[in-house]
């Protein structure tokens, strides 16, 4: 059994806007965040990204300047949002500067300052050029290094990197560490940024879709690609806690153990993460009141997870992909998927799908395309990736 | 805060040093150390077509997986499992970025999949059947101390076996010159919550903020400094040599993981 750990504060940054109030006035509207790639130097591939407005026009502060790079950016910008910044100094005042470990997801880090750069390898001897800083960009820790650095914080930090699982990871590898008295408070989340190999590398695959992709559609047919900066400070619970506070009651984990690129056909490895979360929660299926479904809208993803959700939960719980409106935030997934949960609990209402117009018939859960006013008191939300990696989180509010 | 596990398999690779029983007597100080470049085979529990698409990177960590595992006479599928590299397939990230520089920005599908830093991870699976978690991490020259941190930290509130894997390999230039790792590495342990009869040693960790062990030997002590997954290497040698005692490893600055190691006597 997890204990339950409190989500004192979040925020999140991603195509919908900076921070809380336009992510959520954009969820309420059911608007996509979804535009045409123009992104960088991409302009041969026909299909929709989720950028994040503003980060080329903010550069880090001076003092940070190594860690100069897109990705560190939209750090720096997530952490500026919703008073983030105040609520992580007043819990290093409270436990320390050892005492608040830093463990974020990144599937790409700072690849595109290195892609960049190998265009401007010195033409006699390939070298690349000097200004390139490997550790505190490329380098998969650099965005955990840079959030531990901007807070002047001592103590445990590290990158989960498991592709779109990594930010729903963090959520359970913080929890242990808390539980074994390693630290006492985690800033968690992800932080996941455009660049050339996400790009290129789903369109070799054949999965980015020609249009805003659209979960659980019939006819779905790939997906878009975000970026997104999601942070919350998870601690334990205070002693009194308002009822709208939201609890992370839950975490499981599995592996495919089938194949790098592609679901495991039937979502048996889903299927193990969903009920391991439901197993430390103490939880039945039927105390869930809205799954936020990984839902990249590939054939095979969403054809793989709805088996699992329907073996597991029927057609009886709503359920949505809120991919349709940020894109696939890819590592920074699962932290900014469990923030979209979090403003669900805390708001009342569920999220209905964007851009999704006709539900796949052939996969019988409860899909909602529409938002409804209704009070959820625990959601799930799924997270998977390459590699046959699952992670499913539930969370509920305090009462 | 301290966690306690029984270290009951170890898995190593390097140069000079072709597996754990290979290396106990050179750690242990009653052979000398020889460098030689490390050799590995392609991981024959995978399937042919995934065996094709391995890298050095993944050969390494599937490598002293598979040993750790053998040597603690274990179930993989029955063990969780934490992956750590500061870099995962170098090879394959130079590739990408060379072609994605170039006029033709096509790259192929099994260079993207294999450019995710839990590449590894997904090949173990596939190799050994395991369903149950694998987390996979990044600390940059402290990957060892994250990942032996989290292995342990598994096996104290989970209650899980945990199988630890790290591993690295060199960067080919120019990535080289800015990063440069001289030769590939792995070691692995198996962490179990119970003692049984294969364990090596019960191992106690907990931060500290003393600097990091060397080792005696000047190209062991080289190759510990250089590339970070060598970093477990005072670990190792203490299991070699057999007697109780206290090693610090590096972690991050400016904390350190002090590892208490008490041999378990057999037979």
């Amino acid at each position: 059994m997890l204990n339950s750990l409190w989500l004192s504060h979040f925020t999140a940054a991603s195509c919908l806007g900076h921070g809380l109030t336009p992510t959520l006035a954009a969820l309420r509207a059911q608007k996509s965040g979804l535009a045409p790639c123009a992104f960088e130097t991409v302009t041969d591939l026909a299909t929709y990204i989720g950028e994040v407005a503003g980060i080329d026009e903010a550069p880090l502060p001076a003092s940070l300047g190594e860690y100069e790079c897109r990705n560190n950016r939209l750090a720096y910008l997530g952490l500026q949002q919703d008073g983030f910044n105040a609520a992580v100094e007043s819990a290093i005042a409270r436990h320390g500067r050892r005492r608040v470990g830093v463990l974020l997801g990144t599937s790409t880090s700072g690849i595109l300052q290195t892609e960049q750069a190998y265009r401007r390898r010195d033409p006699a001897t390939g070298a690349l050029p000097d200004d390139f800083h490997y550790r505190t960009t490329h380098n998969t820790y650099s965005v955990a290094d840079f959030v531990r650095t901007v807070f002047n914080l001592e103590g445990p930090a590290v990158v989960v990197s498991t592709a779109c699982s990594s930010s729903a990871k963090v959520f359970a590898s913080a929890a242990r560490m808390i539980a074994a008295g390693v630290i006492d408070a985690a800033i968690v989340g992800g932080v996941d940024s455009l660049c050339l190999t996400t790009l290129y590398g789903f369109n070799s695959l054949e999965l980015l879709s020609s249009e805003p992709c659209r979960p659980y559609d019939t006819d779905r047919n790939g997906l878009s690609i975000g970026e997104a900066a999601a942070f919350i400070l998870l601690q334990r619970p205070a002693a009194s806690l308002d009822a709208d506070a939201v609890l992370l009651l839950g975490a499981g984990e599995s592996s495919d153990a089938h194949h790098m690129s592609s679901p495991h056909p039937e979502g048996l490895g889903a299927r193990m993460a969903m009920e391991a979360a439901l197993r430390t929660a103490g939880l039945q299926p039927a105390d869930i009141d809205y799954i936020n479904l990984h839902g990249t809208a590939t054939p095979s993803n969403d054809a793989a997870e709805g088996r699992a959700v329907a073996a597991l939960f029927g057609d009886t719980v709503p359920c949505s992909s809120t991919k349709g409106a940020t894109g696939h935030t890819l590592g920074a997934a699962g932290g900014l998927e469990a923030i979209i949960g979090a403003l669900a609990l805390q708001r009342g209402f569920l999220p209905g799908g964007a851009n999704t117009r006709c539900v796949d018939p052939d996969i019988p859960i409860q899909y909602l395309t529409a938002n409804q006013q209704r009070a959820p008191r625990r959601v799930l939300s799924n997270s998977f990736g390459f590699g046959g990696t699952n992670c499913s989180l539930i969370l509920g509010r305090a009462q | 805060m301290k966690l306690t596990a029984y270290l009951d398999g170890i898995g190593l690779i390097g140069p000079g040093l072709d597996n754990w029983l290979a290396a106990r007597p050179i750690l242990a100080g009653t052979v000398p150390y020889k460098s030689r470049p490390l050799t590995v085979a392609a991981p024959q529990s995978l399937p042919p077509a995934e065996r094709r698409r391995t890298g050095l990177a993944i050969k390494v960590a599937l490598a002293v997986a598979q040993e750790a595992v053998a040597a603690g006479q274990l179930d993989a599928r029955q063990l969780a499992a934490v992956f750590a590299s500061s870099g995962a397939d170098n090879d394959n990230c130079d590739a990408l970025c060379k072609t994605l520089a170039s006029e033709d920005r096509s790259i192929s599908p099994t260079r993207f999949h294999n450019s995710v830093h839990n590449a590894p991870a997904g090949y173990w699976g596939i190799a050994s059947g395991a369903m149950t978690p694998a987390t996979v991490l990044c600390a940059h020259d402290g990957s060892f101390g994250a990942g032996l941190l989290e292995a342990m930290t598994q096996v104290a509130v989970e209650g899980w076996g945990t199988l630890l894997v790290t591993y690295d390999m060199p960067y080919p230039e120019p990535l080289h010159a800015k990063r440069p790792l001289p030769s590939a590495f792995g070691i692995a342990l198996a962490l179990m919550p119970e003692r049984s009869a294969q364990s090596l040693a019960r191992i106690e960790l907990s931060l500290v903020d003393a600097p990091p062990d060397a080792l005696a030997e000047p190209e062991l002590e080289a190759l510990r400094h250089a590339i970070p997954c060598a970093r477990g290497l005072p670990l190792l040698q203490a299991v070699a040599r057999g007697h109780a005692s206290t090693v610090v490893l590096d972690y991050l600055a400016p904390l350190s993981l002090a590892i208490t190691i008490e041999p378990e006597h057999r037979g």
